[in-house]
């Protein structure tokens, strides 16, 4: 029984590694994620127009344009958290590494697993601060207790909230402040070790110290995971962002590196809205 | 000036008539209110005292209390509502959480809520003919039964409309993660809704702890003291009726008793439940 | 499931046992989770999914129960007495003799009384609470009106065997029978017997018990007049009775009359109040001071002691007539405060 789960175990790994091996000589330039002709309805109301856009590893992609531009949207078809509502749906192609996610026979757990989220406002669960890093861990882990100590300080540590959690971790996760309660969020999403991390305005609820806080976590992480963020804030995009993408009205306007975007944007809608005179 | 005129002092005089009229009727309410619990009081605090609780329901003119009818219905309301509650919280899990598209939620919802009032003696009649009348017997079981069925709406209701107060953020957050759907529903939507779908259990123990009419013709009632789920069983409701409409004064004295003991117990319950959660019950 | 967790759990332990905090370092990412794993939860899932459904719709197949059996036991009285049986007074158990009419006129006559009482008291109450009340006193207040509604039928029926009653007959019953028992015509409702009970008293408590379901709704749908269009009425100088009557009511329609369908539908059925108060005397007569009996009284006095299979099946017809007009009742009352839900949400 041991000997057999070792033997799994090893055999995932060096699959793993044999995955990242061939992706790493595959091309220095092949995107992590790679969207191809992105459609998506609320309904009979297109909220998405044929977006076309490449994620790229380890970088931090911002998403910016008025609201209701469709930039959420866009993030929520990465892990599919569209699959809650009936009536939305999305056509084309999402490949997470090369791999359709929009497939009707994608796991859309196994996918979110791979894809993490954090959202608008702080979404602590009513359990303590150590179970809300457990939970996520627990659903495709069984760590022993020490090992599951040690997951959840990492994840605190990650998410530079564990200085002020350490003495208190049986409390509840609604117990914390705001922008703590935010990090741990953040910590919650990395515990699980995704490969892709969404960032839905995760400091547009957030006072301005936390915010500095959060923006500095995303520099941290994005050596570590890919990361895409939505944010109505530019310079927060300017601040945090490898690549910026602004959105207009479901569809995608510009999308490059984000010293261009902001320095010399190439379309005028652009600039028009990146120097305040629009939206 | 307008304020002088005929028209307005008319139009003044007829709002005041008509306010007035509104705090009467809120008087009516309360005064009757009022009324019926100072008259429990008065005819039933007399009555109270340890042997109440301690010995059986006598013969007429002898002494005795009502802890077999204590012990009955406490039986029978602990069953029901232990029954109740698991069908009860997964059938409103399925109207808040599976409940958008498709027929049998709306249908669902709109025969729960007209379950919710329909009338309990019939529930008493339906469990005598596919019960009662099937094994040739009453029985606390058969009462318990009936009582289920009375309370399997109020848990239901309860439970759809706490779920639903739990923002669809949370949902996501745990989906987010890869969870599960049942994980989610299970282990973060009913956990963050924990005290509201409490309230809908207790507001069911309540409304069941009262019912009489669903009693009459399933559990019966037992003069003696039984624990025995399979016997005709002693309650509390059907034994006030019986002794209060009985020409024994000692049975009446013990009926309202009875009553004091049901009125605020239930009255109780329900006043924590409602200043704890005063949304949406 | 469990062997399978085992080996996940092995797995999995022995990587985080080994690199423990330096994980951090290298950033390992987890592995795809296994296919059978995934497979199970998906299983799991439908589960769930399924077991939520049968218990929802465990709730419809009740309803279709306590039709069926009922249909299923008054099927002798059906079959013996046809269409008739609502309309015949008779009601005899030494010649297996049944008619409803009696029971019906009982529970239909002490239910009009009681809404023609309840409706101007409920519209009383919801008013006051959502117009005047002061904002400290209005939950408090709500709650005990709710109160009203959870004290046990029980409790009504010994109150107004015992107290009303004598009350009722002092006072009431003569005062009523020197007053309106001169019109004309409607005069002999109110002569007759005044000894506190029969259908007039039963109308009455159950007036009582109604209140509180009619004013709660009352209120509810009240308030979900958008203030807008109330300041807009005051902004003319109406006064808040001209607000009250001339925008919120219209306003509400559908939903007051929703709530008075719930005081109906609530009122049929109710047993014991008017068991203890109605006199449980089988007859019809013109006065509203005699004594009379319900559907739920007839069934609540003679069902356990029933002898004949016919006089068991005449008073489960009589349950089952009862439970069909309370369902139509309620049906109608959910339908429109479904249709001032949907008014609502159209509006916002």
């Amino acid at each position: 029984m041991q000997s057999s789960a070792v033997t799994k175990r090893d055999m995932s790994f060096s699959q793993l590694r044999g995955e990242q091996m061939s992706q790493a000589t595959g091309s220095e330039q092949t995107p992590k994620i790679r969207i191809r002709n992105l459609d998506f309805f609320y309904g009979s109301f297109q909220g998405l127009k044929h977006i076309n856009l490449d994620i790229h590893e380890g970088m931090v992609t911002a998403f910016i344009g008025p609201s209701g531009c469709g930039k959420s949207t866009l993030l929520r078809t990465l892990n599919r958290m569209y699959d809650l509502y009936p009536g939305q749906r999305a056509t084309g192609e999402i490949l997470l590494n090369g791999k359709n996610v929009l497939d009707p026979d994608q796991d859309v757990n196994a996918l979110r697993a791979k894809v993490g989220m954090v959202f608008q406002k702080p979404t602590p669960f009513p359990m303590s601060i150590y179970e809300n890093i457990a939970f996520g861990v627990r659903l495709y882990e069984s760590l022993s207790r020490a090992d599951m100590d040690n997951r959840v300080e990492w994840a605190l540590r990650k998410a530079a909230l564990w200085d002020e959690v350490k003495g208190k971790l049986n409390q509840s996760g609604l117990s914390l402040s705001g922008g703590q309660q935010q990090r741990l969020c953040i910590a919650r999403g990395v515990a699980v070790k995704p490969e892709v991390l969404l960032l839905d305005e995760p400091t547009s609820a957030l006072d301005p110290i936390s915010t500095a806080k959060v923006e500095e976590l995303v520099h941290e992480l994005k050596s570590e995971y890919t990361i895409a963020i939505v944010t109505h804030n530019m310079q927060q995009a300017a601040r945090v962002s490898d690549y910026t993408a602004y959105m207009y009205l479901g569809e995608l306007v510009e999308f490059g590196l984000t010293d261009e975007i902001f320095i010399k944007p190439k379309r005028k809608e652009t600039e028009d809205y990146i120097t305040g005179r629009f939206g | 000036m307008i304020d002088s005129s005929a028209l307005y002092r008319k139009r003044a005089r007829t709002n005041r008539i008509a306010l007035v009229l509104s705090m009467v009727a809120m008087g009516v309410g309360m005064g009757f209110l009022a009324w019926i619990l100072i008259v429990l009081l008065y005819k039933g605090v007399g009555a109270l005292s340890l042997s109440l609780f301690v010995q059986p329901t006598p013969a007429p003119g002898s002494e005795g209390g009502l802890s077999n009818a204590i012990i009955g219905s406490a039986m029978m309301v602990g069953a029901a509502t232990f029954i109740a509650t698991p069908i009860g919280i997964l059938a409103g899990i399925y109207l808040s959480e599976y409940g958008r598209k498709g027929w049998l939620a709306p249908a669902t919802r709109f025969i729960n809520d007209i379950l919710l009032s329909a009338p309990s003696i019939v529930i008493g009649v339906f469990i005598y003919t596919v019960y009662v009348a099937q094994v040739q017997h009453f029985s606390g079981w058969a009462g318990s039964l009936a009582l289920t069925l009375i309370a399997i709406p109020v848990v239901v209701r309860t439970t759809e409309n706490m779920l639903n107060l739990v923002p669809a953020s949370l949902r996501e957050a745990a989906a987010a993660l890869g969870a599960p759907r049942w994980k989610v529903v299970l282990h973060v939507v009913l956990r963050a809704a924990k005290a509201g779908v409490l309230t809908g259990i207790l507001l069911a123990l309540a409304r069941v702890s009262g019912e009489t009419a669903p009693l009459l013709f399933t559990a019966l009632n037992n003069q003696f003291t039984s624990v025995d789920l399979n016997a005709p069983m002693a309650n509390l409701p059907v034994v006030i009726f019986q002794f209060a409409m009985s020409p024994y004064e000692n049975w009446n004295s013990l009926a309202w008793g009875g009553a004091v003991i049901i009125t605020f117990g239930v009255l109780c319950l329900n006043i924590v439940v409602r200043t704890l959660f005063r949304k949406k019950i | 499931m469990s062997s399978h967790s085992s080996v996940l759990g092995a797995g999995s332990a022995s990587a985080g046992g080994v690199s423990g905090l330096a994980e951090s370092v290298s950033g390992v990412k987890q592995p795809e989770p296994p296919k059978d794993r995934m497979r199970a939860q998906r299983f799991q899932d439908a589960l769930f999914h399924q077991l939520t459904r049968f218990f929802a719709f465990s709730v419809l197949a009740i309803l279709a129960a306590i039709l069926g059996s009922l249909l299923y036991g008054a099927w002798p009285a059906i079959k013996e007495f046809g269409f008739g049986f609502p309309f015949s007074s008779e009601w005899n158990p030494v010649t297996d003799k049944f008619g409803g009419l009696i029971s019906v006129y009982g529970t239909l006559s002490t239910s009009v009384i009681a809404l023609v009482v309840a409706i101007p008291v409920s519209f009383g109450i919801a008013v006051f609470l959502t117009e005047l009340c002061p904002p400290a006193l209005r939950s408090p207040l709500g709650i005990a009106v709710e109160l009203l509604a959870a004290v046990p039928s029980i409790i009504y029926g010994m109150w107004g065997l015992f107290v009303f009653a004598p009350l009722f007959a002092d006072y009431v019953q003569p005062a009523l029978s020197m007053t309106l028992g001169n019109i004309p015509f409607l005069g002999s409702l109110f002569q007759g017997p005044k000894n506190g009970i029969g259908i007039l008293s039963a109308g009455l408590i159950l007036a009582v018990m109604v209140i509180p379901f009619i004013a709660s709704v009352m209120r509810d749908v009240f308030e979900v007049v958008p203030g807008i269009l109330k300041e807009s009425a005051y902004g003319l100088g109406a006064t808040t009775w001209e607000v009250v009557w001339n925008v919120v009511l219209p306003y509400t329609r559908v939903g007051v009359i929703g709530g008075v369908m719930l005081g109906l539908g609530r009122a049929l059925g109710e047993t014991m109040a008017v068991t203890f108060v109605i006199g449980n005397a089988h007859r019809i007569s013109p006065s509203l001071y005699e004594a009379g009996n319900s559907i739920a009284s007839t069934l609540a006095n003679e069902f356990a002691e029933a002898a004949s299979d016919l006089h068991v099946a005449s008073l489960i017809e009589l349950g089952l007539i009862l439970f069909f007009v309370t369902f139509v009742v309620l049906a109608l009352s959910k339908l429109l405060l479904m249709r001032l839900g949907r008014m609502e949400g159209e509006k916002t």
